[in-house]
């Protein structure tokens, strides 16, 4: 069995309602299907996207230090 | 093309020669089928995350999404979402399941199913539905390394399919040796290198096009964003988000994702992952857009490539758009990081299937009173038997095929969403209802996906005068729901199973 130093039951929280925004964010299609702004010649469609990426993984960060 | 044969060469042979070291990696007793299988479930963060992204990040996806862009333009960019919305779902779902899983000792998903509802006929239907849908899946990471070591043999003459061949059968060797420890070392080397290509591709090809404006100016506006929906249709916007959803769904159901998240070294791990594997998305977002570049470039109008488009299609476009705009050797090494790409999550397919043919199978129907060290014996050959079987897959049957089954694959994989993900909050269902609403779930995509002639994953619904095209999976999954979520207290009132759970409730706390 492995060590399990790190094992303690982690706490839920209320902060886990943030999980739920890259999910309205990312699945409304009407929130990006547009070619402007551009950002560095990206139309909005393909930057709004990638940053989701990033955001939802801050988002994601954020119940993990309030959990841990 | 010669001085990238012979980069691709060397680290494709070095990896493979590594494969067989990493059996004395962090030594354990590999006659156990959890350190064979699972790698002792020891990975740190950082392996982890090579490891299960490696695993997830496949070949396959490295060709077939940007084809997609090439092809058929934006719609192709749902591979972001789709890995976005995968790691709110893994965070939270899955520690619970490293948790519970690492109690009891169980390898695989459908051991835990089994452990939770005490129906072995329940167990088995999650456990061959996960064996079907990643033959095909490990079948297509051959395509992957098929048209690499096609573009070679255009260029130079590289023996034909004989190194795919060599390759893979080198691979069964070392998954047999070295168990789940392989690919975790080899998962490593890979994402450096593809992480490494893709950093030197997207500074240096879009310079050569006038920059990401340049690039995106030369797609036709068709293609470079999604068509707006006429009246009474919500078109190409519902597809996409269920595509999307559904997807991210049934990921970490797979057994290879599975299997990853369980040989972690505790839920902390799979938790900080769900912070980390984004990183990951980011990559095939920037990959995706490989396919606009090889628009950008023009390549498939290029002489040099017409016999490599003429063989592979638009698969072809992101290994003719390398050729054309990187210098030869470092083509090598990109061209060496998508092969390399196919054979981690290759061998961590055939290991996942083959604790499940073990585990789920074997012992529980043919084999009950089997050793520890038989177990892992029976599961080393069967994942023998797993990469055999989809070499034959790819050479004996046309390509189309493995296409078609993936697609169905994805459809079937989510209909064990509700034994998996719904038994570690609730003990409400029961598990009979729960295979009957597998069993009409699994129909119904069949049946959903033949109308589309097996070539579409989204099918036009219309409800009350308003056409809603949808991800098959995702409209027969919420019928498997709705059927197992009704019979469960009928089935209950009949004879409850809830007394055969041999977990307890404070492990879901």
């Amino acid at each position: 069995m492995p060590d399990d130093n790190t094992e303690r039951k982690p706490r839920v929280s209320f902060w886990r309602i943030l999980l739920v925004v890259p999910f309205v964010a990312t699945l409304w299609v009407p929130f990006f299907n547009h070619a402007k702004p551009e950002i560095a010649g990206f139309p909005f469609f393909y930057w709004y996207q990638l940053l989701w990426v990033v955001l939802s993984a801050i988002l994601i960060w954020i119940v993990w230090r309030v959990e841990s | 093309m010669f001085a990238a044969g012979i980069v691709f060469a060397v680290l494709v042979v070095a990896v493979l020669i590594l494969g067989f070291f990493a059996a004395r990696w962090r030594g354990g007793d590999l006659s156990q089928l959890h350190e064979w299988g699972l790698g002792g479930r020891q990975f740190g963060t950082l392996i982890s995350w090579f490891l299960i992204g490696g695993d997830l990040y496949t070949a396959y996806t490295f060709i077939a999404v940007p084809a997609l862009m090439f092809g058929a333009g934006a719609i192709a960019f749902f591979a972001v979402p789709y890995t976005i919305v995968a790691y709110p779902i893994l965070y939270v779902v899955f520690p619970k399941m490293w948790r519970v899983a690492a109690k009891y000792g169980f390898v695989t998903g459908p051991e835990f199913v089994r452990g939770r509802y005490g129906n072995r006929w329940l167990a088995l239907a999650v456990g061959v539905t996960g064996i079907i849908a990643t033959m095909p899946y490990i079948a297509l990471q051959l395509v992957g390394m098929q048209v690499v070591i096609g573009a070679f043999n255009l260029g130079i003459g590289f023996g034909g399919h004989l190194p795919l061949i060599l390759a893979f059968l080198v691979l069964a060797a070392f998954t047999y040796t070295s168990g789940l420890r392989a690919p975790a070392m080899i998962a490593v080397v890979k994402d450096t290198l593809i992480y490494l290509t893709i950093i030197v591709a997207i500074i240096a090809i879009p310079s050569s096009l006038g920059g990401f404006g340049g690039v995106f100016a030369k797609i036709a506006h068709a293609k470079l964003l999604l068509p707006i929906p006429g009246p009474h249709t919500t078109g190409v916007y519902s597809g996409y988000a269920t595509l999307a959803l559904g997807s991210a769904m049934a990921l970490f159901l797979y057994p290879h994702a599975l299997t990853g998240i369980l040989s972690a070294r505790s839920s902390e791990t799979v938790r900080k992952n769900a912070v980390i594997l984004p990183a990951y998305s980011l990559m095939l977002g920037l990959i995706t857009l490989l396919g606009a570049m090889a628009i950008a470039a023009g390549v498939a109008a290029l002489p040099q490539f017409a016999a490599g488009f003429k063989t592979y299609g638009p698969s072809f476009a992101v290994p003719a758009l390398l050729i054309h705009t990187l210098p030869g050797w470092f083509v090598g090494v990109a061209f060496a990081a998508i092969a390399i790409g196919a054979l981690v999550p290759a061998a961590i397919m055939a290991i996942a299937s083959a604790n499940i043919f073990t585990r789920d199978i074997w012992k529980e129907f043919v084999a009950p009173g089997m050793s520890p060290s038989a177990e892992s014996q029976i599961a080393k050959l069967f994942s023998i038997v797993m990469v055999i079987g989809a070499l034959i897959f790819i050479f004996g049957l046309p390509q189309k095929y493995a296409i078609q089954l993936q697609l169905l694959g994805g459809m079937w994989m989510i209909q064990i969403f509700p034994s998996i993900v719904f038994s570690l909050f609730t003990r409400f269902y029961n598990g009979w209802a729960l295979l009957v609403g597998w069993a009409v779930g699994i129909g119904l995509a069949t049946h959903f996906a033949l109308l589309n002639h097996l070539k579409g994953s989204i099918y036009p619904f219309h409800i009350g005068g308003v056409t809603f095209p949808c991800y098959i999976a995702l409209a027969t999954f919420v019928v498997n729901v709705l059927l197992a979520t009704v019979l469960s207290p009928v089935f209950h009132a009949i004879k409850s199973d809830r007394t055969r759970d041999v977990t307890s409730s404070a492990d879901y706390a």
